[in-house]
């Protein structure tokens, strides 16, 4: 029993489900040479054209620029430059159409050729001498990202970090009407497999395969002339379906083994690169030639001269087209990429980018416009059609329903938009488009869920924080209070206001728990004034009118006097109960409270109007703010303006009230701020 | 310059819908055709008026429902249905069977329930169970074969019968039904049940003159040309072949087993694979993609189980043909047949070990 290696090794080919044979129409481009196109008049250099983020910008408008000078850094893993493709001057640095099938405006740097094609210094490196962290180095400062169309930044696919069994080539170039990969071998093989052995430097896998669609006998004879010398390097022949150059299916034409769903192909063992890459890595090492042109299959039935053109980056698709010949139909598409994954270009000012490989500028008999969708017949063509065994039919009806759980239980996620199912599909619905939509939902709701998270994570967090703070201001004005309890008393220093307070206190004491006997007292009393008044009256009637008269005044005072005395020691008790309430007020700062409802403390201090307590409520209020101002000033650099603090001055001096209003606002302000801040 | 903004892909095949059924109905031709010689014109007046009644009903309640009735109309699945109702009901049948059962169909089963791609049941045999259930008589009014048929019936004659219930001539239903020697036919089918139930062996039956050596006279052939029609289906890719050979498949396997093991009370492989619509139901009613099975495990699953029904109803059912109710049954167990078959997807270990 063979072992899958010696089944791989000995040119074993496995098949993957689907796929479809449209029309391949490559024989318009595949038997002429590369052309060489003249310097165009401008060159519109998008800053990012990679999967990642934009280098920093190294140039400015005005500047002159070599050929091969990097435009921008590569200054993070993530990141690789792009380069000047020939000597001139950077005359504008602005947004222009991206070559995306958004068509959104990207930064780009517009380059006007002097003609003089001026080479920066060169460095060529020798494979023999330069160590993998070099050549890897210069792999990504020479801008080289995945040819193929993924345009992922290959110094990080090829940066050994995993054991590398099998090296493919992926020169399969399954897309109707392209043949650039085509064309790079038939006349760069040599440059190629010198590619390759820089490739196997850095990786050093077991096995290389070369995997190339059988329509490409020129291109498949070079390569193998050129790999003759080498033992381990295998040309495979795999049938005309499209989509075999696509990643996957490529790795299960030429080892039968499938990438496990939501993982790279290195954790199988597998690097893939395109033929492409491979071609502008042994450009990069070997010539210091950084990635500053490519080949572009400009085809199409509305061209004179179809033929595949090696274009600078960032020619404008306009004189590529006029280049080869172009008589736009009306209503013209211009595709950028292939018939079945390419897409349309709003405006022909849209430059050639590291991962355009075609310009495709069909005629309408050529490749007719979608007629109307009309309904599914769930007839499955588009399942028998697809690469990556999904049930396109069941994958519409759900994103029709926007079920996102039924999306991800049908793998959505798997799907490739290789086009094979909109292809079949007899009632021409636009499946990809629907797959494309239902994604970018999903992925929309995934982002407002994590980051309703983050919220909540947030708002919990902030939640906890001033429990904490409240908690740690009661607990310090709780010792602070003591601290002052016991300074006063080690003192002795009787305050008028707590010896109030204590007398009252202590009455209150003595009368309420005799509250029964009191009224009881009370009731007695009455009864003794009752029975006085009768025998006052009896003797009224029995004496006459002088003894009466003298004797009712010292009735009455004698009976007043309890009541009166009663009313006053009431009074007395709820004044000082207000004076208890401020200086308990002034002595604990109120600040907490205050600060959180700032309405509520302009109340307080309106009810608390007598006129020293008040000073002083409005001086502590005035410290405290300032203290606050003073610490938020050292711990955010941005202070709150020093405004506030004269405001609330200038306001303490002409009304105290306006004064602790403005001190409120002060510290709400503030607050406010810390917290911005803190969030 | 205005430049003409897609979505990929911008090429196509170029196959559509509206083709795909013409196919259908096209490769029914040579069945319809076998089914006028043998069995008289009335076919093709049941055609018209079913075809007529379908794009009528159809425009109908698309207005009813405000959609454009152009591109629906064009797409002729309304087109198949009528063809397949109409060459499903006994050519006789009055005409307002037709007309009731197209209307039913084309309203009832596949416009209320959302219109093309959206009916649960297959629209003609749905129509045609609620034609037999509500008119059994007019239902089961076949007339035999033409060597036994007692009056010779002109186009003319069709269409009277059709709409008169009297050929031109004046012969009535029951004399039309009748063989010269003035005895009432059933189909094959029946005639073999009946007989069966009656005490007769298989053999016994099978020598009544309604029989040729293997099913029934017009019958073998019709099931033949409608053979032909669906290998042409196959040939074009319009249908896939799992549906067809599992429902063939199970049928003969059934009846050769039972044939076996008691020849004298079972109609023979043969007799069952081209008795009554075996060959019709096979490739072109039960292979309809909208209700039947999408996936491909699912589809022989779903040709497997209208195998078994097909042969349960005949041999043990009330009804003298059973695809209608096989095909309807099955079509309720789709969604379920769908959901437990899905294809396992690239870099997906098992469809079940998710969950």
């Amino acid at each position: 029993m063979e072992t899958l290696f010696q089944k791989i090794q000995s040119g074993a080919l496995w098949d993957f489900h689907g796929g479809i044979h449209p029309p391949t129409r490559k024989s318009q481009t595949s038997q002429k040479p590369i052309a060489v196109m003249p310097v165009p008049e401008r060159l519109y250099i998008p800053l990012r054209q990679h999967t990642g983020v934009a280098g920093q910008l190294l140039v400015q408008e005005g500047q002159r620029v070599l050929k091969g000078q990097a435009l921008t850094a590569s200054d993070n893993a993530m990141t690789v430059p792009v380069h000047a493709a020939t000597s001139g001057t950077v005359i504008a640095i602005t947004e222009h159409t991206s070559a995306h099938p958004s068509s959104l405006p990207e930064p780009a740097i517009i380059l006007e050729p002097d003609g003089l094609d001026e080479w920066r210094p060169r460095e060529p490196m020798s494979l023999t001498t330069a160590d993998n962290h070099a050549i890897l180095e210069r792999i990504q400062d020479s801008g080289i990202a995945g040819l193929g169309g993924a345009g992922f930044p290959t110094h990080l696919k090829i940066g050994k970090y995993q054991e590398i069994k099998y090296l493919i080539i992926n020169a399969a170039e399954c897309e109707p009407y392209i043949t650039a990969d085509d064309l790079l071998m038939q006349e760069e093989a040599t440059t190629i497999v010198k590619g390759i052995d820089i490739l196997c430097k850095l990786l050093n896998p077991q096995i290389v395969l070369i995997g190339l669609e059988n329509d490409k006998p020129v291109a498949s004879a070079a390569m193998k002339a050129a790999c003759s010398q080498r033992q381990n390097y295998h040309i495979r022949e795999v049938p005309v379906k499209y989509p075999s150059g696509g990643q996957k299916q490529l790795i299960k034409l030429l080892t039968g083994q499938e990438v496990p769903s939501g993982r790279r192909s290195t954790d199988i063992g597998i690097v893939m690169l395109n033929i492409g890459t491979v071609f502008a890595i042994a450009q990069a090492v070997l010539d210091d030639h950084p990635l500053i042109s490519r080949v572009v299959t400009v085809t199409g039935d509305t061209l004179s001269q179809p033929q595949n053109v090696l274009a600078l980056i960032g020619t404008p698709v306009s004189t590529l087209l006029s280049y080869c010949g172009f008589q736009p139909e009306r209503r013209q598409r211009v595709i950028m990429g292939g018939p079945m994954m390419g897409f349309t270009l709003p405006d022909l000012s849209v430059p050639v980018v590291k991962i355009t490989n075609c310009i495709l500028a069909p005629t309408h008999k050529e490749l007719p416009a979608a007629r109307e969708e009309t309904d599914c017949i769930r007839c499955s063509a588009c399942a028998d059609a697809c690469p990556a065994t999904l049930l396109p039919q069941q994958l519409l009806w759900y994103s029709k329903a926007q079920d996102t759980d039924k999306l991800k239980e049908y793998n959505l996620f798997d799907c490739i938009e290789c086009g094979a199912c909109a292809y079949v599909c007899p009632s021409e619905i636009p499946l990809v488009q629907y797959y494309r939509v239902a994604k970018a939902d999903i992925r929309e709701q995934q982002r407002d869920a994590l980051k309703a998270e983050q919220t909540k994570a947030r708002f919990d967090a902030r939640n906890q924080r001033l429990e904490q703070e409240k908690q740690e201001r009661l607990r310090r004005n709780q010792e602070l209070a003591a601290a002052r309890q016991k300074a006063q008393q080690d003192t002795g220093a009787s305050n008028a206001v707590a010896d109030a307070l204590a007398r009252i206190k202590a009455r209150q004491q003595q009368t309420e728990p005799a509250g029964d006997q009191n009224r009881e007292h009370i009731i007695a009393e009455r009864e003794k004034q009752k029975q006085q008044a009768r025998a006052y009256q009896q003797r009224k009637t029995v004496t006459g009118q002088q003894t009466a008269e003298a004797g009712t005044p010292a009735t009455q005072s004698e009976t007043a006097v309890p009541a009166e005395n009663a009313q006053q020691a009431a009074i007395a008790a709820a004044i000082a109960r207000a004076k208890a309430k401020k200086a308990q007020t002034k002595s604990a700062p109120t600040e907490d409270i205050a600060a959180e409802t700032p309405a509520a403390a302009v109340t307080t201090a309106n009810e608390t109007t007598t006129d020293d307590p008040r000073k002083a409520a409005i001086a502590a209020a005035i410290a405290r703010a300032k203290a606050k101002q003073a610490q938020q000033s050292t711990e955010a650099k941005e202070a709150p303006p020093a405004a506030t603090v004269t405001t609330t001055n200038e306001a303490a001096t002409d009304d105290p009230r306006k004064a602790a209003i403005a001190a409120a606002v002060a510290r709400a302000k503030a607050r406010k701020q810390t917290n911005s801040e803190s969030s | 310059m205005s430049f003409k903004i897609a979505s990929s892909p911008h090429n196509h095949n170029q196959k559509s819908t509206s083709q795909l059924m013409l196919l259908v109905a096209a490769a029914c031709i040579p069945g319809i055709l076998i089914q006028a010689v043998f069995f008289g014109y009335g076919v093709l007046v049941q055609l018209v008026l079913a075809v007529i009644t379908a794009w009528f009903t159809e425009a109908l309640i698309l207005i009813l429902r405000e959609k454009r009735i152009l591109p629906r109309l064009k797409d002729n699945s309304a087109l198949v249905t009528a063809v397949l109702l109409a060459v499903s009901i006994p050519p006789y049948a009055p005409w307002w069977i037709i007309v009731l059962g197209t209307a039913f169909a084309i309203i009832i089963v596949k416009q209320l329930y959302g219109g093309l791609g959206n009916n649960p049941f297959n629209p003609a045999m749905a129509a045609y169970i609620m034609l037999l259930v509500s008119f059994p008589v007019q239902m089961t009014q076949w007339l035999p074969a033409l060597p036994q048929q007692a009056a010779e019936l002109t186009p003319a004659d069709a269409a009277c019968a059709v709409f008169t219930g009297y050929s031109c001539s004046g012969y009535s239903m029951t004399q039309l039904q009748s063989t010269p020697d003035g005895i009432t036919m059933a189909t094959p089918l029946d005639t073999l049940r009946m007989d069966l139930s009656a005490g007769l062996t298989a053999s016994e039956s099978l020598q009544k003159p309604i029989f040729n050596n293997i099913s029934g006279h017009g019958w073998f052939w019709v099931n033949l040309a409608y053979l032909l029609g669906g290998l042409l289906l196959l040939q074009q890719k319009v249908i896939s072949w799992r549906i067809p050979l599992a429902i063939t498949g199970t049928l003969f396997i059934l009846s050769l087993l039972s044939w076996l093991s008691s020849p004298d009370t079972n109609g023979s492989p043969l007799f069952h694979l081209f008795a009554g619509a075996t060959m019709l139901g096979a490739f072109f009613i039960a292979t309809d993609p909208v209700s039947a099975s999408t996936t491909d495990k699912g589809r022989i699953y779903y040709g497997i189980l209208i195998g078994i029904l097909v042969y349960s109803i005949r041999k043990y059912g009330g009804y003298p043909d059973a695809f209608a109710f096989a095909v309807v049954l099955a079509n309720m167990t789709v969604p379920l047949i769908d959901y437990y078959t899905k294809p396992r997807a690239y870099g997906h270990t098992s469809r079940r070990r998710k969950q």
